[in-house]
């Protein structure tokens, strides 16, 4: 998926979090978390899975983070990749 | 009686809130209804269908039976929501605004297409069709026919009384005719009857109340929009100590009356024939479902054979 344009998804809700992609030339992935000490590399590493998946290749990814799980993380970026415009 | 599964307590789960579908392997109900419809803004009905189809496959190790309530099929979402969540494999779909037998088979038709793409044997996604318009209340007896997929109809008290401009009380008297209506449809076919969710968290002793009255008018499974609820609804619907105990009287009575070559037997004083033991048969499988008891009540201990 392209971003073609800015696409938000999730809350600040307990184990969500919120993702806002924007375009950019380059791929940037910014990450605040509520345990963000101990589990930034892996919620790195599920971000950049699910932009492989889609095959998004650049883009400036913003994740703020309350514990979301993996399944939270995956779906809430899917979810603000589609609102971007990338179908 | 051999599909003699127990839907006592069926929760909703806001399909949007992560906080709450990550506790359903640790809620104590028998089912979950992951909402996608009254529980999701407008707004949000995209990324809740991604959400709850990310979920569920993470979800693997199952406890309970999922439902999915879908948007109803007269909005745009409702297909969107079908193609999103079955490849998760839920149970099945509760289906709003059931208003008529041709809606149920609209999914019916819709379901036994994704079976086909999914591979899946044609009828294993479920139905739980909504009774919750004074169209569908009418219906009613229609729809609990409409597909072979159905568990049964599930009355919807909030949206009922909404169509039909009236209050819903807690000691629900406008509630009888339509309650009446679901169930004569639902044992007509066979299939369970769902009552409605009990809306005040905070009043336990009026849920009580409205669960013993239900299970009394022969409902055998309520909606929860709690998991605070299950306690209760499942102490309404345990089987009490002495009905069981009654019952394998019953049984032993009956089995004695056949020996003898009657149909019809005395038992402390009151009269003991089929449908008695119809009944004894219904408390001891529920029985058995709860645990209380390992007797297996067959087709010949209710009827005898020939």
């Amino acid at each position: 998926m392209k971003i073609l344009k800015k696409g938000q998804a999730g809350t600040m809700q307990s184990s969500d979090l919120m993702v806002v992609v924007e375009p950019a030339e380059d791929l940037i992935v910014e990450i605040e978390s509520t345990v963000k000490k101990q589990f930034e590399h892996l919620i790195r590493a599920k971000i950049d899975e699910v932009l492989a998946k889609f095959d998004t290749k650049s883009g400036r990814i913003s994740i703020n983070d309350r514990g979301a799980l993996d399944y939270a993380i995956e779906a809430r970026l899917e979810a603000a990749l589609q609102r971007a415009g990338g179908k | 009686m051999a599909d003699y599964k127990l839907r006592r307590s069926l929760l909703y789960v806001p399909g949007n809130m992560p906080s709450m579908l990550q506790n359903i392997p640790l809620f104590q109900c028998d089912a979950v209804q992951i909402d996608l419809e009254d529980a999701v803004p407008l707004s949000e009905k995209d990324a809740a269908r991604i959400l709850v189809r990310r979920y569920l496959e993470n979800y693997k190790d199952r406890n309970k039976e999922i439902l999915v309530r879908i948007n109803g099929l007269d909005t745009k979402w409702a297909l969107d929501d079908l193609k999103a969540v079955l490849p998760a494999l839920p149970n099945g779909i509760r289906l709003p605004k059931a208003d008529s037998p041709e809606i149920v088979e609209r999914l019916d038709t819709l379901l036994t297409e994704y079976e086909e793409e999914l591979g899946l044997e044609v009828g294993y996604f479920r139905i739980l069709p909504s009774i919750e318009t004074a169209q569908g209340v009418l219906n009613a007896a229609k729809t609990a026919l409409a597909s072979e997929r159905l568990i049964g109809l599930a009355f919807g008290a909030e949206d009922y009384t909404a169509t039909m401009e009236i209050n819903r009380t807690k000691t629900g008297e406008e509630l009888f005719n339509a309650r009446m209506n679901v169930l004569w449809g639902a044992k007509a076919a066979g299939i369970q009857a769902i009552d409605s969710i009990f809306a005040d968290v905070n009043d336990m002793e009026s849920l009580r109340k409205e669960t013993e009255l239900i299970k009394k008018l022969g409902f055998t499974g309520k909606c929860m929009i709690n998991p605070r609820q299950i306690d209760i609804i499942h102490d309404v619907f345990a089987p009490k100590q002495e009905e069981v105990d009654y019952a394998l009287e019953v049984i032993e009575a009956i089995k004695r009356a056949r020996e003898m070559g009657t149909g019809v037997i005395s038992l402390k004083g009151k009269m003991i024939d089929r449908p008695v033991v119809v009944r004894a048969a219904r408390v001891l499988n529920t029985a058995r479902a709860h645990g209380m008891v390992d007797v297996v009540i067959n087709e010949e201990d209710i009827n005898g054979t020939e």
